[in-house]
C-alpha cells in the first residue's frame, strides 16, 4: 500500500518537523520507494530468532554509586539559544 | 625526501632522533593544505595556530628529554562530529554551525594526551549521514584523484585529507561504512573497528548501535598507530570493551600463518564493476602469493542488509537526533515570525470557520520545535529522521523496527559460520569506484545502495579495513575489504600490512 501524503504529514509532526508542500510531495514519493525497498526483509520467516538490538550483547554494566562533579551551569547555559542564566526560555507553554 | 611523502611511524623515529621537528612537520602540512584545500575542500576549519604551538610544545620537551606521547608531534585531522572544550563541533549540520562542545570526547582526550597535533577539523556528510561528503550543509569535498568526483563518505574530509597528503593520520566514524568507503573511493587505508572498541563519548549519536570511531591513514602500519592512541575502555561509555589494548603497531610486522580467506559468494554477483573485480580478485592473488588459502563462502542474507541497515540506522537517528529542539543548544527559529505565522494561520482558519482545524494548530511550543528542526537540518537528516518516526509509530514497528533486529541477528549468524572456515573474509569495498558530484542526489534508495558490502559489518559488530589495491584505467582508486571475527583488529593489521608489503598501491599519490 503507498504511503500517503497524509501519513507523511502525520509523521512530520510526530518527528517534529515541518515540510513545505513541495517538500511534502518530494517526501512522499522518496519515503514511499525506501519504505518499499525495506519491505522486503518480510520474505524472511524470523519466527525462532531472538532480536538483536546491539553489538555487544552485555548485561548490565555497574559502577560504585560516587558523588562527581558535573558541569556547571553557566557553561551548560552558554549554549542555549535563549537562557536568563538560570533557566532555559522557550514560547509560553500554558495559557495558550 | 619531504615530510610529506614519510609515515607517521618514520615522523615519529625521526623526530626522537632529532632530525626533525614537529614545527617542521606540522608546517609541511599547514604548507601543503595552503597548496591544495582550496581545490579539495577536505577541512572546515584549519587551526594553524594551535597546532603550531602544540608542536612547539612537543619539540621544547623533547629537547629538554621530558616526555612526548605516543603520537608526539605528529598532525592529525578530525573528522568534525567529536567534541573538543570549548571549541565548535558542527557535525556539518546548520543546526550546530556555532555550537561549542563543553567537554572533550574521549578520543580527543586521548589525542590530546598522546600529544597529537591537532590540525584541523575536516568535512563530512550532516551528522554522519551520507555516502558522499555531498549532504554537508557547509562546504564541497572533492576526491583528490578526480576533483569532478566525490570523496566518498560520510567521513570524506578525512579520507580526501590523507589522499592528498594535508594530514598523515585522520579520524573518521562508521555506521554504515562511512570510513572504509571514502578510504576506498580516495585510495588510502582506512578502518572500522570492532563495535566497543574505541570509546564512543562525546562522539555527537547517529546510530549508537553501529556508531564506531577509527583510524584513516596512508597505510595499515600507520593505522595500527593510530588506533593504538585512541582505543580502550572507557567507563563513560558504558558499550565499550572492557579488554587491554593490543600493541597493534608492534606486532603488525609479524606475518599471519597459515592464513585461509574467504570470497564470498554473494559479493561477486551482477552490479560489480568489471575492472573493480579485477583488481580485487588479482589483490587476492598476491595472498595466495603469500601462502593464503583462499575458500569460497557465502553470508546468505548478504542482500537483505542494506534494507535492514536502513531501517535501523534511521530509527536510532530519529531517537538521537530528537536533543535538536531548538531549546537547549542549536538552531532556534525566529520566534516573533514563528509566532506570526501560526496568528495568520489561526485567523484564516477562523475566518473559514475551520474550528476543528484550530483546536490542532501547533502549540508556540511545538511549532518553536518544528521550524528549528526543519530550517537546521538538511534534506537527507530530515529523510532518515522520518523514516525512522515512521518505522517507529505505532502499528509499525513490529513489521520493521523488531523484524530488523531479528534480520540482524541472522546477518550475524552468516558471519559467525563464515569465520569457522576462514580467518578473514576478502571482498571488494564498494561495487564501484567514485562518481561524479551530483550524479545520485536525487535518487536516495541507489545512494544507500553504495553501501552493499560495508554495512553488514556494522550490523554484526565485527571490524573491517579497506586499503587501496588497484586504479582504474581512468585512474580512480580501487579498495579491498578485509573483515574479521570480533577483536580481530590485530589479525586485519597484519594481513594488511602483509599486502601493503608486497605491493605498491598504498604509495600513489593523486595528480594535484
Amino acid at each position: 500500500m503507498p504511503l500517503t501524503r497524509e501519513q507523511v504529514e502525520k509523521v512530520s509532526l510526530l518527528a517534529r518537523l515541518r515540510l513545505a508542500p513541495e517538500e511534502l510531495a518530494t517526501m512522499t514519493a522518496q519515503l514511499d520507494a525506501i519504505v518499499g525497498y525495506v519491505e522486503q526483509l518480510a520474505e524472511l520467516d524470523t519466527t525462532a530468532v531472538e532480536p538483536m538490538a546491539h553489538a555487544v550483547e552485555q548485561t548490565n554494566v555497574f559502577r560504585p554509586d560516587e558523588v562527581r562533579a558535573s558541569f556547571d551551569r553557566a557553561e551548560m547555559l552558554a549554549g542555549a539559544p535563549k537562557a536568563d542564566g538560570q533557566f532555559y526560555l522557550v514560547p509560553a507553554v500554558l495559557g495558550d | 625526501m619531504s615530510v610529506l611523502e614519510l609515515s607517521a611511524r618514520r615522523l615519529l623515529d625521526e623526530m626522537a632522533a632529532g632530525r626533525l621537528t614537529a614545527v617542521e612537520v606540522t608546517q609541511a602540512y599547514l604548507d601543503q593544505i595552503g597548496r591544495h584545500d582550496r581545490d579539495v575542500g577536505a577541512f572546515l576549519r584549519v587551526d594553524a595556530e594551535g597546532a603550531i604551538a602544540k608542536a612547539s610544545d612537543v619539540d621544547e620537551r623533547r629537547r629538554a628529554g621530558r616526555p612526548v606521547g605516543r603520537l608526539g608531534g605528529v598532525p592529525v585531522a578530525v573528522k568534525d562530529i567529536l567534541a573538543s572544550r570549548g571549541e565548535l563541533v558542527t557535525c556539518a549540520s546548520r543546526t550546530l554551525e556555532h555550537f561549542r562542545a563543553p567537554y572533550d570526547a574521549t578520543v580527543i582526550a586521548k589525542l590530546k594526551a598522546a600529544d597529537a597535533v591537532l590540525i584541523g577539523r575536516t568535512n563530512l556528510d550532516e551528522f554522519a549521514m551520507g555516502g558522499s561528503t555531498e549532504n554537508s550543509a557547509l562546504q564541497t569535498t572533492r576526491n583528490p584523484w578526480d576533483l569532478s568526483r566525490i570523496p566518498g563518505g560520510s567521513s570524506g574530509g578525512s579520507a580526501a585529507a590523507v589522499a592528498a597528503r594535508m594530514a598523515p593520520l585522520a579520524i573518521g566514524t562508521d555506521t554504515g561504512g562511512s570510513i572504509r568507503e571514502p578510504a576506498g573511493l580516495c585510495g588510502v587505508t582506512g578502518m572500522k573497528p570492532t563495535y566497543g572498541v574505541v570509546s564512543r563519548f562525546g562522539l555527537v549519536a547517529f546510530a549508537s548501535s553501529l556508531d564506531q570511531v577509527g583510524p584513516l591513514a596512508t597505510s595499515a602500519e600507520d593505522a595500527a598507530l593510530l588506533l593504538e592512541a585512541i582505543a580502550g575502555h572507557d567507563r563513560a561509555d558504558s558499550t565499550s570493551v572492557d579488554a587491554p589494548v593490543p600493541p597493534y603497531s608492534e606486532w603488525i610486522g609479524q606475518p599471519l600463518e597459515d592464513l585461509t580467506l574467504g570470497l564470498v559468494r554473494e559479493h561477486f554477483g551482477p552490479g560489480l564493476d568489471a575492472e573493480v573485480e579485477r583488481a580485487v580478485r588479482e589483490a587476492v592473488r598476491v595472498y595466495e602469493s603469500l601462502g593464503a588459502k583462499v575458500k569460497e563462502v557465502s553470508l546468505p542474507h548478504s542482500k537483505y542488509c542494506v534494507a535492514t541497515y536502513y531501517i535501523i540506522a534511521p530509527c536510532e537517528a530519529s531517537s538521537n537526533l530528537a536533543r535538536y529542539d531548538g531549546a537547549h543548544y542549536g538552531h532556534r527559529t525566529d520566534e516573533k515570525a514563528m509566532l506570526a505565522e501560526r496568528d495568520a494561520e489561526r485567523r484564516h482558519l477562523e475566518s473559514s470557520g475551520e474550528t476543528a482545524a484550530v483546536d490542532e494548530l501547533d502549540t508556540a511550543l511545538v511549532r518553536m520545535y518544528r521550524r528549528s528542526r526543519s530550517e537546521g537540518f538538511g534534506a537527507e537528516v530530515k529523510r532518515r529522521i522520518m523514516l525512522g518516526t515512521y518505522a517507529l509509530s505505532a502499528g509499525y514497528y513490529d513489521a520493521y523496527y523488531l523484524k530488523a533486529l531479528k534480520v540482524r541477528r541472522l546477518i550475524r549468524r552468516d558471519f559467525d559460520k563464515a569465520f569457522d572456515d576462514v580467518d578473514l573474509i576478502a571482498g571488494p569495498t564498494t561495487a564501484a569506484p567514485a562518481f561524479k558530484i551530483g550524479e545520485k542526489v536525487d535518487d536516495p534508495l541507489a545512494m544507500y545502495l553504495v553501501d552493499l558490502y560495508t554495512v553488514s559489518a556494522n550490523l554484526a559488530g565485527i571490524g573491517g579495513i579497506s586499503i587501496p589495491c588497484g586504479f582504474t584505467a581512468a585512474g580512480l582508486p580501487i579498495g579491498l575489504q578485509l573483515q574479521a571475527p570480533p577483536l580481530e583488529e590485530d589479525r586485519l593489521l597484519r594481513a594488511a600490512h602483509m599486502f601493503q608489503q608486497a605491493t605498491d598501491w598504498h604509495t600513489r599519490r593523486p595528480p594535484l
